[in-house]
């Protein structure tokens, strides 16, 4: 098998599985030969499901091979961030505290997957219970970025990008509740989309900062996020906040014209602290949209500045409470020896959660105490208020917003490890889109002059995927950001 | 010193509904553990909890039979603390938003009414239940799940109440109101209503309010009175001693009558409440609102007063009366088909309640049909069977549900009215009483009511007692 083989796109893929050119099996295990030349110098599985994928790709090449009815992800090797529940797959959100939980049940999106034929791969690394943005913050292991191994792949749904980066599935699935899809989509060179906050469901998904956690998706290309997010979006009887509106059909007409599509572009997200590579690729990707049309007119979001602080107030909160059911009473892991309840609870605990849970559960609980709740908790979520009103108030003007997605590319690993606050503000240009509810997508716009990947972000109205696509896409034809891939060392290869 | 006691009261009830407040599991009592579980119940990682329409619907009915302002706009919270029992270690509550606020209910107490403020009407999941081992040298406690998510109403009194009685009637009035409304079945021994109280003692005269001291683990209504009575004579006798009164939570020790800490105002939980993202609030609107409003049945304040007018009952009976559902609806039945409202209440009040005691039977469970006992009530008008013979043939109808006609004629109960029958056996008792005959002559008028008992013993209780009496007066005379 030719390493292009890996590189084609998950639509492509499906057409080859269609017209019989090769088969899910065949597909299948030399993934997996991949996966196992590939992976010790990546580490982005936690988990690999081989024997269920090889009787899953029997499954379909029986289903083609009859000409029975095939799902729209027939066939297509996929991701999964170890964070969604898969039932009888082991789901440890990297946590040495899930190091032993099995799920009883499927996420509503892992039900999607396996009613569209998808067949899963494995489930990928990323910061410990989503809290972090270089992987790092993992229970198991560091994963590192395809396009230098040196450096972080962001996160933290690093493991999903850095295996569709690496050719190690061809989609997957992460989380993003302040830019944990975006953000390591740019860092590694591929989309990432997150969906309107109760677009998809999050029954499965185990909860980080509830108000804020949105399932989405990593991609090769635009296209294949849309057939993604076609399988994924919809309501849930499972999920209180999954909305009702009509699904459109985001494949066809994802490329219609963006003639005459305005485009936002906020001052306070091109300022400095942005790094000069990452400012220059944006700019020079708004010519490419105005050469298609588009009209780039200047706007503000003046509540830009306190999103990060709100962000940490609302999603440790929502964390400290959503955390507190791992108490080694009914699942997970459950300390030794212990004397009585109390003692059972913090020592537990104690061993089970790593620095970074351990430190926002703290910041949680002090936001949320008597006394303190309104200061913070009440007073975070007026200003969220705030910055909801802010992107209302641009989109009265402006179809889309575009900025950079992460201020910097890819970092090294260990640099911000010991810095929380510079970690913090990996997620500045991302945290606003989910303090919002509003759909965002990051697509390669160029390289650094280390040949580092560099992500754009593209943010529309409410449940506007649609036109968010359209408007991605749009720039992916014109550019080949998309096609060049890291150079990774293998001997299928 | 005198003291004025306040005290206020928190309701739980669990809710009838067939399912979890947020998931789809039974709430049927007494299974097996751990049978009745799902992974949102047990709050496994990645569940999301999906409101109970019913539930939500039984609060609002609720909160508008106790006269409660109801916002267009409510919400739910997380309450967080630990337990085992608790599987998410937050329970899904109300606090800054609940479904009801500002009620009340009105009590009497000897004979007089009295309104008792409502602060608030909430609607929460209930918890788990830890089974401690027997084995006191057990290191482990294991927890069944099966209640936990059942839908609980909260129900917050204002300390509104100053003494036992008044206690005593808020809980019987509460009880029926949950119970009319069909809300909750209230079954104490299944925990399924529970209370706990707090107590204040203040100077006589004073309008300022003592230290709380609040008591759980209140099992049953008796439990209720004695913890508060203990209580108030704790606290008198620590202020008489010039003793302050620390704000605590103690426990109530059924077996021993007495309570013990269980923690202070300084250990006080801080329940780090917030809204619950998970769940959308739930807004209210006039139309909903009137639907529940026009679901509310006669309340018992009102149906009693009414059993009293309309009836012609005495306080105590309609009192009775309107104590259990079952009552009620047998009663209104029975008056529906026959105008005898003192019979069918005699009928309830002591003799089905006699036989509920006497044979230990389940109140709920009785076999007897509205129909059947006006029926009974018929015979006996018609003289086809004795009051006495009646008794009889009603503890049979209230176990087996058989008309009473057909009990009758299996057992041959029905009343010996031939004349000539009743004549021989008073012929009978005449020729073997000569003495007694002679007693009469002397003028010892109770010496017939012997014969007329000796007829009735001869005739198994079925002879006519009116032709008895008739035959034996005229045969006595003619002897003459």
């Amino acid at each position: 098998m030719s390493l292009k083989l890996l590189e084609i796109t998950a639509h492509q893929l499906k057409e080859k599985l269609l017209s019989r050119e090769i088969q899910a099996t065949f597909l299948t295990k030399k993934l997996f030969e991949w996966i196992k030349e590939i992976e010790p110098n990546i580490q982005s599985y936690i988990s690999l499901n081989e024997d269920e994928a090889l009787e899953k790709a029997k499954e379909i090449d029986r289903k083609i091979e009859n000409g029975e009815k095939i799902g729209l992800l027939a066939g297509v090797p996929i991701a999964v961030k170890d964070n969604i529940c898969t039932k009888n797959i082991h789901t440890t959100c990297a946590s040495k505290i899930l190091k032993n939980f099995i799920p009883p049940y499927d996420a509503y999106v892992v039900k999607r997957l396996k009613e569209e034929d998808a067949i899963i791969i494995g489930k990928t690394n990323l910061d410990e219970f989503a809290m972090g943005s270089s992987t790092e913050n993992s229970g198991y292991k560091i994963t590192r970025n395809p396009w230098d191994t040196e450096r972080v792949p962001g996160g933290s749904s690093g493991g999903s990008s850095a295996a569709v980066a690496a050719g190690l599935a061809y989609m997957a699935l992460g989380s993003d509740t302040g830019g944990s899809v975006r953000q390591p989509a740019a860092l590694c060179g591929i989309v990432g989309l997150k969906p309107t906050y109760g677009r998809v469901s999050r029954y499965g998904l185990v909860a980080f900062g509830s108000s804020l956690d949105q399932i989405g998706t990593l991609t090769k290309d635009v296209r294949d996020a849309a057939v993604l997010l076609q399988v994924i979006a919809g309501k849930d009887s499972y999920d209180s906040t999954s909305v009702q509106i009509p699904v459109p059909d985001y494949i066809n007409g994802i490329d219609a014209s963006i003639q005459g599509v305005k485009i936002g572009i906020p001052q306070e997200y091109f300022t400095n602290g942005i790094n000069t590579d990452v400012l220059d690729s944006v700019k020079n990707a708004l010519k490419v949209y105005e050469r298609l049309g588009a009209k780039i007119v200047d706007i503000s979001l003046p509540h830009t500045e306190y999103a990060v602080a709100v962000y940490y107030i609302v999603a440790n909160a929502e964390a400290s409470s959503n955390l507190a059911r791992y108490d080694g009473v009914k699942y997970g892991y459950r300390t030794n020896d212990v004397r009585g309840i109390i003692d059972m609870y913090s020592r537990t605990r104690s061993e089970g959660f790593g620095n970074e849970v351990k430190r926002r559960i703290m910041l949680g609980n002090y936001a949320l105490s008597s006394g303190y709740y309104d200061a913070y908790y009440l007073k975070a979520s007026k200003v969220r208020n705030l910055i909801k009103n802010d992107f209302d108030a641009a989109f009265e003007k402006v179809d889309c917003i575009v900025c950079p997605t992460s201020p910097v590319p890819a970092f090294k690993i260990g640099e911000r490890a010991n810095n929380p606050l510079e970690m913090y503000l990996s997620d500045i240009c991302t945290i606003p889109a989910n303090l919002a509810g509003i759909p965002g997508i990051s697509i390669p716009c160029g390289f650094s002059k280390e040949g580092l990947p560099i992500g754009m972000q593209i943010l529309t109205r409410h449940f506007e995927e649609k036109k968010l696509l359209q408007i991605a896409y749009a720039f992916e034809r014109e550019t080949d950001f998309h096609l060049k891939k890291p150079v990774l060392k293998g001997s299928i290869a | 010193m005198e003291y004025e006691v306040v005290i206020g009261l928190e309701t739980h009830a669990e809710l009838a509904t067939v399912t979890k407040l947020f998931c789809g599991c039974s709430t049927k009592f007494g299974a097996e553990p751990n049978t009745q579980v799902c992974p949102v119940c047990l709050g496994m990682p990645g569940v999301l909890p999906v409101m109970n329409k019913k539930a939500f619907e039984y609060a609002l009915k609720a909160a508008v039979a106790l006269s409660c302002e109801i916002n267009n706009f409510t919400n739910f919270d997380r309450k967080s603390y630990y337990y085992p029992d608790l599987p998410k270690n937050y329970q899904i509550s109300q606090n800054y938003h609940n479904l009801g606020i500002n009620g009340y209910m009105d009590i009497i107490v000897n004979g007089s009414v009295k309104k008792i403020h409502i602060h608030n009407v909430h609607l929460e999941e209930e918890a788990g239940k830890l089974i401690h081992s027997e084995d006191s040298g057990a290191n482990y406690s294991l927890v069944d799940f099966n209640r936990a998510g059942v839908p609980l109403l909260e129900i917050v009194s204002s300390p509104d109440m100053r003494n036992v009685n008044e206690v005593d009637s808020y809980m019987q009035t509460l009880r029926k109101i949950l119970l009319y409304t069909e809300i909750s079945d209230c079954k104490m021994q299944e925990g399924s209503l529970r209370f706990e109280a707090s107590i204040s003692l203040r100077k006589k005269g004073s309008d300022k309010l003592g230290n709380r001291v609040e008591i759980k683990n209140l099992n049953s209504m008796k439990s209720v009175i004695k913890a508060i009575e203990y209580e108030a004579a704790r606290q008198s006798e620590l202020l008489d001693g010039g003793k302050a009164i620390d704000r605590e939570t103690r426990l109530w020790d059924e077996v021993n009558g007495k309570s013990a800490r269980m923690r202070s105002k300084e250990e006080a939980q801080d329940y780090r409440y917030f809204p619950e993202p998970d769940l959308l609030p739930v807004l209210i609107d006039e139309k909903w609102l009137s639907t529940i409003k026009s679901s509310i049945p006669e309340l018992p304040l009102e149906k009693k007063q009414r059993y009293i007018e309309s009836f012609k009952l005495s306080d105590y009976d309609a009192g009775v009366l309107t104590e259990e559902k079952v009552l009620i609806n047998l009663f209104e039945e029975c008056v529906k088909i026959m105008d005898r409202p003192k019979a069918f209440c005699n009928w309830i009040t002591n003799d089905l309640l006699r036989e509920v005691k006497d044979k230990k039977l389940d109140i709920n469970d009785l076999k007897i049909k509205p129909k059947q006992l006006a029926s009974l009530v018929e015979i006996i008008e018609k003289g086809t069977i004795s009051s006495t013979i009646a008794k009889e043939v009603f503890s049979e109808m209230i176990q087996t549900g058989k008309e009473p006609q057909k009990i009758i004629e299996e057992k041959g109960m029905a009343q010996i009215s031939d004349e000539g029958l009743i004549e021989s056996v008073v012929d009978k008792v005449i020729a073997n009483n000569p003495n007694v005959i002679e007693d009469y002559k002397k003028g010892k008028k109770n010496a017939l009511a012997f014969l007329v008992g000796q007829v009735m013993k001869e005739t198994k209780g079925k002879a006519n007692p009116k032709i008895v009496n008739e035959l034996l007066s005229k045969k006595i005379v003619d002897i003459n």
